[in-house]
């Protein structure tokens, strides 16, 4: 997946210039008007109704289609329903972040050691680990948290339900992005920078922790921005290893009130910061991709920042 | 230099075990062993007093128990899993071939002619991937609901504006299904098409072939792997979906097999059937699963 980065892209320049240009019919690069109204078209249809449900969360009334003015009120003005007096909805907020953050912290660290291990071990073992992982990456959701919550409900009960069980679920569950993300950017590195360092008398931990991790950062960068977003993100394994209220993400709250439950634009308020914080997490992610990867200088750097931090 | 690296890395070999020991334990106690403990359950009885799950272990002990539970369920008398599982196949056939329709032309577009603004599409395209799945089901729910923003859309262009599009409708659930997964698809689309060699269109149309002709025997079948890879990443979680029809329909005419999966599970003593549907579904995506594994893992080694 993590392959587009690292490409040559055709010399394609060439080509852009002349499509601009009037051709005579049947020149294969007259620009596609028709491809070209389409894919607007898709991205007013998979953009509008998100902007149309961030506009509700400040509607002054409690209706979700119809508009009676600006108020902040769902976020910090009723004293019953806003984000920040209601306790179930801050509750869920530091919920989301308490998860994310751990989950962060946790994931990150094991995955990029699980993938320089899984790298450089090479031997049947580390092959069908390698597997393992893919498939952690592949399984559907559902199947995993179903699996996760047996074995925290049967088998390893010393694991409660709630956030620990949170936690571990999504470690398990997001560990594929920098252990995919950081292996693909170690096979382009090799082993050459390294064995320099070791030929110029670093020891093996200390050129794997001047050189190669050093070289690794945009991609580890990367998957930390991924894992994190993925985590406030996550609905199916939170929901499934959720106990009380108490640690209820704001996926979840959501999911259960939508029918019914807290009222409307509440709802949409709670949202609107998950979209927040989802989007400030990748700015932050494509600011400091591209301030990484600074020294690499081609002009391709804002479009591989943008498939780097998305993972593909 | 190969050999010189083998000794290399040999020599450090405790190094890298320790280094991959943390998450390959994790994956081990958090993912193969889950698995394990779903079989137990699924082939270990019930507690007939209080209804709770009795998992064995020895899988020499293994009974069938939950097996015929469900069996009963698919052509029994009170059998409920033959149209839930029929629904999920249909309902994620429907949704995989209009994500395709639409995907297919959009990352084609931006991968071939987007020339200097593709950095804009890429933002655009990728905008939904960072948007989480609840905040766009709930968009969907505010527009559809009745006096809803669709409706009164429908209704102002003289078409009947009282339908209720979220109380049970097929359309909805596949729709939102759509909506839901098509921001992955469009990017391994585009990462697959964007890695196709230019100068393989420019000869084809050296040697004489038009447009449409380089357009089906030369683009199509050098992005068939991605089309099959965009199918597989769409479906499998289509499949495993239960909240998607929940939040777009709440009506049994559009229940899926992961609510199947999910009712079980959390009614008294059917905890085992639970298990045993979930196994059934993981079987059958044993296979699309497999192809996947391999073809993500022989894409993140490509450069080797």
């Amino acid at each position: 997946m993590a392959s587009t980065v690292d490409k040559p892209v055709a010399a394609r320049s060439g080509v852009d210039k002349l499509a601009w240009r009037g051709r005579p019919r049947g020149n294969p690069w007259r620009r596609p008007w028709l491809m070209e109204g389409f894919t607007w078209l898709y991205i007013a249809w998979s953009i509008v109704p998100i902007a149309i449900a961030v506009l509700f969360s400040f509607n002054k009334g409690a209706s979700q289609a119809t508009w009676q003015g600006f108020s902040t009120k769902w976020y910090v003005g009723s004293q019953v329903t806003s984000v920040l007096h209601n306790p179930s909805l801050h509750q869920a907020v530091i919920q989301t972040l308490v998860l994310a953050v751990l989950t962060t912290l946790i994931c990150v660290p094991i995955g990029v050691g699980f993938a320089i291990g899984i790298d450089r071990w090479r031997s049947r073992t580390s092959t069908g680990l390698n597997f393992v992982m893919i498939f952690s990456f592949v399984v559907p959701e559902l199947l995993l948290a179903v699996a996760l919550f047996l074995l925290v409900t049967q088998a390893l009960t010393f694991i409660r339900l709630g956030t620990s069980a949170e936690v571990a679920g999504l470690v398990v569950w997001n560990i594929s992005w920098p252990a995919i993300i950081v292996r693909a950017r170690l096979i382009t590195i090799g082993n050459t920078y390294e064995e320099a360092a070791a030929d110029l008398g670093a020891s093996r931990i200390g050129a794997i922790r001047r050189v190669l991790l050093p070289l690794l950062m945009p991609a580890i960068f990367a998957s930390a921005v991924l894992v994190f977003a993925s985590t406030v993100d996550d609905f199916v394994i939170v929901e499934q290893l959720s106990s009380t209220a108490a640690t209820q993400p704001m996926s979840v709250l959501i999911y259960a009130n939508v029918h019914g439950g807290l009222s409307g634009p509440a709802l949409n308020a709670l949202a609107t910061i998950m979209l927040v914080i989802s989007v400030a997490a990748a700015l932050i992610g494509y600011a400091g991709y591209r301030w990484m990867t600074r020294g690499e200088g081609t002009s391709k750097r804002g479009t591989e920042a943008l498939t780097g931090i998305t993972g593909i | 230099m190969g050999r010189r690296q083998d000794t290399f890395d040999r020599r450090n070999r405790w190094l890298w075990v320790a280094l991959a020991a943390p998450g390959a334990i994790w994956l081990l106690v958090l993912f193969v062993a889950p698995f394990y403990v779903m079989l137990s359950v699924a082939g270990g009885g019930v507690n007939e007093f209080y209804q709770t799950v009795v998992p064995v272990w020895n899988p020499l002990h293994w009974s069938s128990f939950n097996f015929t539970g469900v069996w009963h369920d698919i052509v029994g008398t009170g059998a409920f899993i033959g149209s839930p599982a029929l629904r999920t196949l249909l309902y994620t056939a429907v949704a995989v071939a209009v994500s395709l329709a639409i995907a297919y032309p959009v990352a084609y577009f931006v991968s071939r002619y987007a020339g200097r603004r593709k950095a804009l599409f890429l933002i655009l395209l990728i905008a939904p991937f960072w948007v989480s799945y609840m905040m766009r089901m709930l968009a969907w729910i505010d527009l559809l609901q009745q006096g809803g923003i669709f409706n009164s859309a429908l209704s102002s262009v003289g078409l009947p504006g009282n339908t209720d599009w979220l109380g049970g409708k097929s359309v909805t659930v596949v729709l939102g299904l759509v909506y839901g997964y098509i921001p992955y698809l469009i990017l391994v689309l585009y990462a697959g098409l964007d890695r196709i060699d230019q100068r393989l269109l420019e000869a084809s149309r050296d040697l004489g072939l038009n447009k449409w002709r380089t357009f089906w025997q030369v683009t199509v079948p050098l992005s068939k792997p991605t089309l099959i890879a965009g199918a597989f990443i769409t479906a499998l979680p289509m499949l495993g979906d239960y909240f998607t029809n929940q939040l777009l329909s709440g009506a049994p005419g559009t229940t899926m097999i992961g609510n199947a999966i999910e009712g079980q599970l959390d009614s008294p003593g059917e905890t085992g059937q639970g298990a045993v549907l979930a196994l059934m579904l993981l079987v059958v995506l044993l296979i699309p699963m497999i192809y996947y594994a391999v073809s993500t893992a022989r894409s993140s080694s490509e450069f080797a």
